[in-house]
């Protein structure tokens, strides 16, 4: 199962350890996830399920190009890691 | 009277209480490191409401139902999905999303209307909620009006709702006052909305827009509680007064050091007596020479006096935006903050100032509770 990790930025405002979920997309993943932490979707994504400008997400080290359908794919073991992007800090 | 201050700043909501006479001293912090944009005290239930505005992870609405003791997450509004293929752009061309971006108001229903709340946002929606802020719906006919695609960013990036003022003789009547975009009321909880600028005029604008209600660039609009016939705005053109509801408005000229400000206050039984924050127009946007003053009239406008008893008048820069003064329940006691992170407190309606603080982070808005 793919696992996803969050920013420890993102700690102080939503308890949200790594986990392991069920998902082929970054979408899937990130729906899995936010069943187990239901507060943590509006701080990741805006009111149209878009990833927020100033996040960013990586699957295995590299950078989604879908942040508005978070269609980019996860492999079976991938890590995904929600982070903020460098902009708007 | 009040006895406690709350002051949002960029690096969190600052708490000051008085010690007794003229001795003011911050004395607690709720969300240390965060962006805390604004507070509204509900009158009604006495729950405190903090707006935040996180610079990754959006704008998010806190409230406490212990003075700042505690506080939980409520809800935030949303804007709808736009059409298909919409791109929306303002009156300068530039991509507005129908997205939350910051609160930048928030208003309490009248004692009649439980847990009714109006928040004003950036880029230009106004929601409503009836349950105390849980949940929250756009007021569709104010978005969907034509003439809002004639608003622009003024304050801000985007188009935004700083001012909402509930009629206190008719909760149904409600006005916000838009940066840059004008004045709209509703006589009818929302659902159909008109401007009201007639005697506004914005010199800045092409000179075939000069009278244009959407070029209008209110900073700030109040509306005397003890005698709601009368407003006053501070706007980006100088200071605007009406006596007839809205109906029409009158601007006050030759205001010393400036007419140019953010902030404006009107004392809450007396129309004619209101305060402003002068700075030199917008080429600069610093106080003149230097000297942080504030000025009031108790006339209605036909004259000021310069208050500066207690305040820096010399190599003082300090910018004060629009939530960033406040006045509490008996027009006695006064506060003000700056981008500069300095607070003043007043006892006595601005004649005498004393510093609270000098080195906070920068000052959004302040509110006597």
């Amino acid at each position: 199962m793919p696992r996803v990790a969050f920013t420890r930025n993102l700690q102080r405002h939503v308890a949200c350890p790594p986990c392991a979920v069920a998902g082929a997309t970054v979408g899937e993943s990130l729906e899995a996830a936010f069943v187990l932490y239901p507060k943590l979707r509006g701080y990741v994504l805006d009111e149209h399920g878009a990833l927020r400008f100033h996040m960013a997400i990586f699957v295995d080290g590299v950078p989604i190009s879908d942040r508005r359908g978070l269609s980019d794919s996860v492999p079976e073991a991938g890590e995904i890691f929600v982070m903020q992007a460098l902009s708007g800090g | 009277m009040s006895d406690q201050v709350l002051v949002s700043t960029r690096k969190g909501l600052f708490s000051a209480r008085r010690q007794g006479k003229g001795n003011w001293a911050l004395e607690a912090v709720s969300f240390l490191g965060d962006n805390v944009s604004l507070t509204l005290q509900d009158p009604r239930d006495g729950a405190w409401y903090a707006a935040l505005d996180h610079g990754h992870f959006g704008a998010k609405l806190h409230r406490s139902r212990d003075r700042g003791a505690t506080w939980e997450e409520i809800g935030v509004p949303a804007y709808p999905t736009p059409p298909e293929g919409h791109v929306e752009k303002d009156f300068l061309g530039r991509e507005i999303p129908w997205r939350l971006m910051r609160f930048w108001s928030l208003t309490p229903g009248l004692a009649s209307q439980p847990g009714l709340l109006w928040a004003g946002t950036l880029p230009g929606g106004l929601f409503w909620s009836e349950d105390h802020g849980a949940t929250w719906q756009l007021v569709e006919a104010l978005w969907h009006m034509p003439e809002r695609l004639k608003w622009a960013g003024g304050g801000a990036d985007a188009p935004g709702i700083h001012s909402v003022c509930v009629d206190p003789r008719d909760g149904n009547r409600v006005a916000v006052a838009v940066s840059s975009g004008g004045v709209w009321i509703t006589p009818d909880l929302g659902k159909s909305w008109t401007a009201h600028t007639a005697g506004m005029r914005a010199d800045y604008a092409p000179p075939e827009l000069v009278y244009a209600p959407e070029s209008q660039d209110p900073h700030r609009m109040v509306q005397c509680p003890g005698a709601p016939d009368t407003w006053w705005v501070q706007h980006h053109n100088g200071i605007f007064r009406s006596t007839d509801n809205a109906m029409s408005w009158t601007e006050i000229v030759d205001v010393q050091p400036s007419v140019f400000g953010f902030p404006v206050v009107v004392h809450p039984k007396d129309p004619d007596t209101a305060w402003f924050v002068p700075a030199i127009k917008d080429e600069r946007r610093i106080p003149a020479e230097g000297r942080v003053v504030v000025n009031r009239t108790r006339d209605g406008g036909r004259s000021f006096e310069t208050l500066r008893r207690g305040l820096p008048q010399a190599w003082a820069y300090d910018l004060v935006y629009r939530h960033a003064l406040d006045l509490d329940a008996t027009g006695e006691r006064m506060a003000f903050g700056s981008t500069t992170g300095s607070v003043w407190i007043s006892e006595n309606g601005g004649d005498d100032w004393l510093t609270l603080a000098e080195h906070l982070p920068p000052v959004h808005a302040v509110l006597f509770v």
